[in-house]
């Protein structure tokens, strides 16, 4: 246990002691994570957002009495501010002009009504076999504003066409909420889905970024034959870096894991409303921890098992890429399969990886059942301790520490 | 006088590869890197495994050390069995060879803490000697710089006294003078001899007859894996050059092949 314990010592001292190994692993991955997501929040927000103050630019052509008494209320109403200016229909060549400058981004949309609008609309009949009246918006889809006024006006225009002909309504009145779905369930869906995967893969890039070198680069430099002529035990020392190694991963994860709570409400702000109120218990995070570090140990486990085997901290890399590929397999599979309810089978939840993102999920979406996390974590533990016995035989075989 | 180290009947293959059967010009699958053998250390004495590269003398030694396991026969130190009780004679020996690295990251003061802890060395006992070895050895001025910052010659000192963090009452060195410069070399075979002194007992192999003719009891020549002469020095030499007799052995065992 000594032992142990002095070797945990050594591998915080080593990891701990290396500024630069802290800034690379632990510091920079959350830091680039809020960076980046924040950064693409804010990209795809600006991108669709059009400033509320801005006035836009409106040639009418034969603008019908009904745009004015009926649409352009309706677009007061909804903030929109406009200026209308009208044009003649004979006068091609400020049309052409109009038209012109649509396509530079100094005016925004130009609409032409067929001539007698109000009047032939009045009179039309699908029945009747002619051509229906027309609108035609002219706008410019790279510029935003133009964009936007083109899109409100097409849903304007395509609302007034129903009214004209109208037969029923579908959730037309205001004051009632359609969508059923709280901010929470909401919110509980996506993380359910979203959060488990991502954690997944930081605590796997945390592990990948500490076992190889902990264990390959040790027997690469010839540093662990040193350990191994001393009296400690080989399942000491294959006890020692587990732990140290999952904790030091644990929390580079942490460190990402941070990044993307921090920054996730400014990347959701760009993709549409969505609020996270979400609350979770004191007792949930206790459960989630449990949760990862069992995960970790598993991961862990993996990685040295196989770093041990490997000569060289660049074979060991090269070895873990299929396993990274198996692990991100299991995790889109448990992801994306019916996502968030607690499975009746608890024989899934003795599948490594495949379990700790289920119950994750589960915890995300409100939905925690106590037994299949217990089964979760006590699995994990229980292949974590495999992984320590293989491990040590390892340490204990010349063929694989001693062989070039 | 006792005996605290016996190596019986050692015996070690590897496996060649399709390329090292090439290489050595054999179809034979195996190679017996040590070949049924035996001798015992005497307590306070310097034992010199003395034989040309690739005769067994590292493997021997590592077998001795716990790094590999014997196919067959065992090694016993002060009656345990390398086999059997690994750490108990890992315990009792420091093993010293230019495959034991130290990690760059540290420095030779943290290095000597870890590894006095690893030994179960208290820490006050750990401390005096820590404080005597580096002041011999000169390290005491580099005790703080990290080991990938230090010299050959220095790394060879610090790997040297982090192998007896533990007071071992054997000391198995191998090659224990190989790629240091005279001055060092000579700080090395002055402290084995000043260990003897202090009633430790000193298994060294070595291809350097000079340093077998200097520092000495007793000698075992290994060739191919096996103990050919295994003798007090001067038994051996009877007053000859060791250089000489050596070759006269080699020659009536290998014949002028090679």
């Amino acid at each position: 246990m000594k032992n142990i314990l002095t070797i945990i010592k050594k591998e915080f001292a080593r990891f701990f002691g290396d500024k630069r190994l802290v800034l690379t692993t632990l510091i920079l991955p959350g830091l680039l994570i809020f960076t980046i997501y924040t950064f693409m929040g804010s990209a795809i927000f600006n991108g669709t957002q059009v400033d509320e103050n801005y006035v836009t630019t409106i040639y009418t052509i034969n603008a019908p009495a009904s745009f004015q008494e009926k649409i352009q209320p309706l677009l007061t109403e909804s903030q929109f501010q406009a200026e209308y200016k009208a044009i003649d229909a004979s006068d091609k060549e400020g049309i052409n002009r109009i038209k012109q400058e649509i396509q530079n981004q100094n005016i925004d949309l130009c609409i032409e009504f067929s001539p007698d609008f109000d009047q032939k609309v009045a009179e039309y009949d699908v029945s009747l076999g002619i051509t229906a009246p027309y609108i035609r918006m002219y706008y410019n889809s790279v510029k935003s504003e133009s964009f936007a006024a083109y899109s409100l006006l097409n849903t304007m225009f395509t609302n007034y066409e129903g009214t004209l002909t109208n037969k029923f309504d579908i959730n037309m009145q205001p004051d009632i909420q359609f969508d059923l779905a709280t901010n929470e369930d909401l919110t509980a869906t996506i993380l359910g889905m979203l959060l488990p995967f991502l954690i997944l893969m930081f605590l796997f890039s945390g592990c990948m970024a500490v076992a190889p070198e902990s264990i390959a680069g040790e027997k690469e430099r010839g540093t662990i034959a040193t350990l191994l002529v001393t009296p400690m035990k080989r399942s000491e020392l294959a006890m020692g870096k587990l732990m140290s190694l999952s904790v030091i991963a644990v929390l580079c994860a942490i460190s990402s894991f941070i990044g993307t709570i921090i920054s996730l409400p400014n990347l959701m702000k760009g993709m549409g409303e969505l609020e996270i109120t979400a609350s979770y218990q004191f007792i949930d995070y206790i459960w989630l921890l449990l949760i990862i570090i069992s995960t970790v140990l598993i991961l862990i486990g993996l990685i040295s098992v196989i770093s041990a085997y490997a000569k060289s901290v660049k074979e060991a890399t090269t070895l873990v890429t299929p396993l990274m590929i198996v692990v991100m397999v299991i995790g889109l599979f448990a992801m994306l399969s019916k996502s968030t309810e607690v499975s009746s089978n608890y024989l899934i939840y003795l599948i490594p990886i495949y379990n700790s993102i289920k119950v994750m999920g589960n915890i995300f979406s409100f939905q925690m059942a106590v037994v299949p996390v217990l089964i979760t974590i006590v699995s994990n533990v229980v292949y974590a301790s495999a992984f320590v016995f293989f491990l040590t035989k390892m340490f204990n075989s010349e063929k694989v520490m001693f062989s070039k | 006088m006792d005996i605290v180290l016996e190596a019986k009947h050692l015996k070690k293959t590897f496996r060649l590869s399709k390329k090292q059967q090439k290489i050595e010009k054999t179809n034979q699958a195996e190679k017996i890197a040590v070949n049924d053998l035996s001798f015992d250390l005497k307590k306070g004495e310097i034992f010199g495994l003395l034989g040309p590269n690739g005769a067994g003398k590292t493997t021997t030694l590592r077998m001795i050390s716990t790094l590999i396991k014997s196919d067959s026969g065992d090694v016993l130190v002060e009656g345990y069995s390398a086999k059997e009780h690994p750490e108990e004679v890992r315990d009792r020996i420091g093993f010293l060879t230019s495959e034991l690295k130290l990690e760059d990251f540290f420095t030779p003061n943290y290095l000597f803490d870890f590894f006095s802890r690893l030994h179960g060395v208290d820490e006050e006992t750990a401390s005096n000697r820590k404080k005597a070895l580096f002041e011999k050895f000169g390290i005491d001025q580099f005790a703080e710089v990290k080991v990938a910052n230090l010299s050959t010659g220095m790394k060879q000192k610090v790997s040297l006294v982090i192998s007896i963090v533990h007071d071992p009452s054997i000391i198995v060195f191998d090659e224990p003078t190989n790629g240091l410069d005279v001055l060092t070399a000579k700080v090395v075979t002055d402290f084995l001899q000043e260990l003897k002194q202090a009633g430790k007992t000193i298994l060294v192999s070595t291809h350097i007859f000079s340093l077998v003719e200097k520092i000495c009891d007793r000698v075992g020549i290994i060739i191919n894996g096996k103990m050919i002469v295994c003798d007090e020095l001067a038994h051996i030499t009877q007053g000859r050059a060791l250089e000489d007799v050596f070759f006269d052995i080699y020659q009536n065992e290998v014949g002028d092949a090679e």
